[in-house]
């Protein structure tokens, strides 16, 4: 149960995210620089009250309604906490995590990408068509796919940001259109069994079974985070500017250590680490990087704050958005492999508008906002991983799909409902 | 004071649909000059100022940068001739904290990486900031945190950090209060005694007054006069921008003016 990293994480995003300006980097404000010394455990704590009130709240939701999840359900049948199906959780996050990824940086910039889960669907069908019925190499079946969700993703963006039709219309047409390309490529076959062979058979059900390695990528996770964080308040004590306060670290590192090592158990118990995780895992870390630490990233969130003022300081506004749908309609094509590789086939259902509201919903009940400029990956691992508890719990007490679509569509609503508010909230006080 | 000045406007013109908002207009600034452009609401100041800085381009009129003639059609193309501007509305992200702000567009990287500490600490060096809350001043606070003063010092900070070679300032002294604003005339007379070009804007002629050596009036999106700050008598700049001097002498003292250019 790697993915029980993510609550830790945000404290991690809190630390090296201080310019990403989201209420992460604006609940580091509240309670350390003004009092270093004695804020401790207590002051955060207490630092909580104002900050709740003032609409800055972090990941503090997401990680509370996944809590609230976990216990509702372990309490409702005792298997739910169980390695085997927290590592089925695992698994079966990576797909849909995947097009969460890449609609954050849609959303990052205040616009919707409606058409990933048609996106993906698209990608998988190009895939399995070339694989399995022509027979094409795979590894060029898989640069199809990723090509044509880029390809699709540059082209919208292009109608978007050049050409100047509305986001949500570009990407509605979209919705329509690939899943209609989608029911074309795959033709009379109708569904394509992909088989046990091949990488994207192996991506979902491959298993990493060492403890060394299990344990060990807590420890190196944790590790880097804290080795990160202390060079850089080195640095900045050196340079003469606030610093942290040691204990700060130690805390933010006590919790990613505590998720980390947790997961690392649980998936340890059952048949190791999956490989779709630790490629979920490498894309959601390497992309939190480039969306908080490079000029790139800078953009996207300098759009979704302010389009105007991003473009009077001589930002490309037109490219960066392309990019962004590049960027989304890549990783629904990759999404769309993971789960094509989960069950192992490619079908007319493939790329369901259900996936396209689970990961538009994965990302903003972890914390991205609809209005734009704020969030991180983090938040889509998060949120999926709320949609997949919620999804995976009612399966196993038995509850049909309809009840399901219901709770998912409630929590979505409540997500949304505390992002207007916080919203609202925070400009009753000057904050947004 | 050299002789090439480092901004020339020839005809510029700039219309808005069936509105013509800049008409003709003329005007020179020189290295080390302050210029203030007044004028009275909808005169067309800030429809310049965004010609000069390419956030809305000219429609016809020639821009020479240095006695060249350039094209100045994205925000880009002015930031590398070496203007920077101040906007009315400051134009500044809020959901970026001071840093992300001050350096927004051209960020300090090392190895392809935002290098935050080296940002943080010329940010921490910008004298305009030094008007940020307590010592030291925390440049981490998203903008949205900020007062309207506080903006504004971000505002200019962000101009004056890529020390360009023309600043362009629309109404920098709305939102600060009486030390601010003394303290940011101070900056004016210095950047201009480091031979900045400073084109001002401001509903303050006493501002004017204080560190202008030029005020080139509009009215109804022309020129409509350029006086000697200092020797001109305060009443006739007001009148020039009211439109009391609508009459021969000024329109021959007008004439005259871009004769000589």
């Amino acid at each position: 149960m790697k993915g029980a990293d993510a609550p830790g994480d945000p404290e991690g995003a809190k630390a090296a995210g201080r310019s990403t300006g989201g209420p992460l980097a604006a609940a580091r404000q509240s309670g350390s620089p003004a009092d270093p010394g004695r804020a401790g455990l207590r002051g955060y704590v207490r630092s909580l009250g104002p900050r709740l009130r003032s609409g800055r709240l972090g990941a503090i939701p997401v990680v509370v309604s996944l809590l609230v999840t976990w216990i509702v359900f372990q309490s409702l049948n005792h298997n739910f906490l169980s390695p085997r199906n927290l590592s089925d959780i695992c698994v079966d996050i990576v797909g849909p995590g995947l097009i969460a990824v890449g609609i954050v940086f849609v959303l990052l910039l205040g616009e919707v990408d409606l058409s990933v889960g048609s996106v993906s669907g698209l990608g998988a069908a190009l895939f399995a068509v070339m694989f399995v019925n022509d027979s094409e190499p795979e590894w060029l079946a898989i640069m199809a796919a990723l090509l044509s969700g880029a390809a699709i993703g540059t082209l919208q963006g292009f109608l978007f940001a050049r050409v100047g039709v509305p986001a949500f219309v570009v990407t509605l047409a979209g919705l329509l259109a690939w899943n209609g390309l989608m029911l074309y490529v795959l033709g009379a076959s109708g569904t394509i069994d992909l088989g046990d062979r091949g990488l994207v058979a192996e991506l979902s059900d491959r298993y990493f079974h060492s403890a060394a390695l299990a344990y060990g990528l807590a420890a190196v996770g944790t590790g880097t985070f804290f080795v990160q964080s202390y060079r850089d308040n080195r640095a900045r004590y050196r340079a003469g500017m606030a610093a942290l306060p040691m204990w700060e670290i130690a805390e933010r590192t006590a919790g990613i250590a505590v998720p980390s090592f947790a997961a690392a158990w649980v998936l340890d118990d059952f048949r190791g680490v999956p490989l779709a995780l630790l490629v979920f895992l490498a894309f959601v870390v390497s992309l939190d990087l480039l969306l908080r630490r490079t000029t790139y990233g800078r953009r996207i969130f300098a759009i979704g704050g302010d389009v105007e003022a991003a473009r009077r300081s001589g930002i490309n506004v037109a490219w960066t958005r392309v990019s962004a749908f590049a960027v989304s309609g890549t990783l629904a094509a990759i999404g769309g492999l993971f789960l094509a590789s989960r069950v192992a086939s490619v079908g007319q259902t493939s790329g369901s508008a259900t996936l396209l509201i689970d990961a538009i919903a994965a990302a903003v009940i972890g914390g991205v906002s609809l209005f734009g400029g704020r969030g991180t990956t983090w938040s889509a691992l998060l949120g999926i991983l709320v949609i997949q508890s919620i999804a995976s719990g009612m399966v196993l007490i038995g509850v049909q799909t309809a009840v399901q679509y219901m709770v998912t569509g409630g929590v979505l609503l409540g997500a949304v409902i505390l992002d207007s508010l916080s919203r609202r909230s925070q400009k009753v006080h000057g904050r947004a | 004071m050299s002789s090439t000045p480092v901004l020339a406007l020839h005809g510029i013109c700039k219309h808005f649909g069936a509105v013509q908002a800049l008409t003709d207009i003329e005007l020179e600034i020189h290295a080390g000059e302050v210029v203030a452009l007044v004028g009275d609401n909808g005169a067309g100041k800030s429809t310049l100022v965004k010609a000069i800085t390419g956030v809305g381009p000219a429609d016809a009129g020639v821009i020479e940068w240095r006695g060249r003639p350039v094209r100045i059609q994205r925000p880009r193309d002015a930031q590398e001739l070496g203007i920077a501007g101040v906007y009315q509305d400051l134009a500044l992200c809020e959901n970026l904290d001071v840093v992300g702000n001050l350096f927004l567009g051209h960020e300090i990287t090392r190895a392809g990486v935002l290098d935050e500490i080296a940002m943080e600490r010329q940010a921490l060096e910008l004298e305009p900031l030094a008007t940020l809350t307590k010592h030291p001043p925390n440049v981490r606070m998203p903008v949205a945190t900020l007062s309207a003063g506080q903006r504004q010092s971000v505002a200019i900070g962000r101009a004056i950090l890529s020390r360009p070679d023309l600043l362009v300032l629309d109404e920098p002294t709305a939102a600060l209060g009486i030390e601010q604003t003394a303290q940011f005339l101070d900056l004016i007379e210095r950047l201009r005694d480091r031979g900045t070009a400073i084109m001002l804007i401001s509903h303050n002629l006493g501002d004017v007054k204080a560190v202008a050596d030029q005020a080139a009036v509009l009215r109804h999106g022309r020129n409509n006069g350029f006086f000697d700050v200092l020797s001109t008598p305060y009443e006739q700049i007001v009148s020039s921008i009211t439109g009391a001097t609508d009459n021969a002498v000024t329109q021959r003292a007008t004439k005259a003016w871009e004769d000589m250019l």
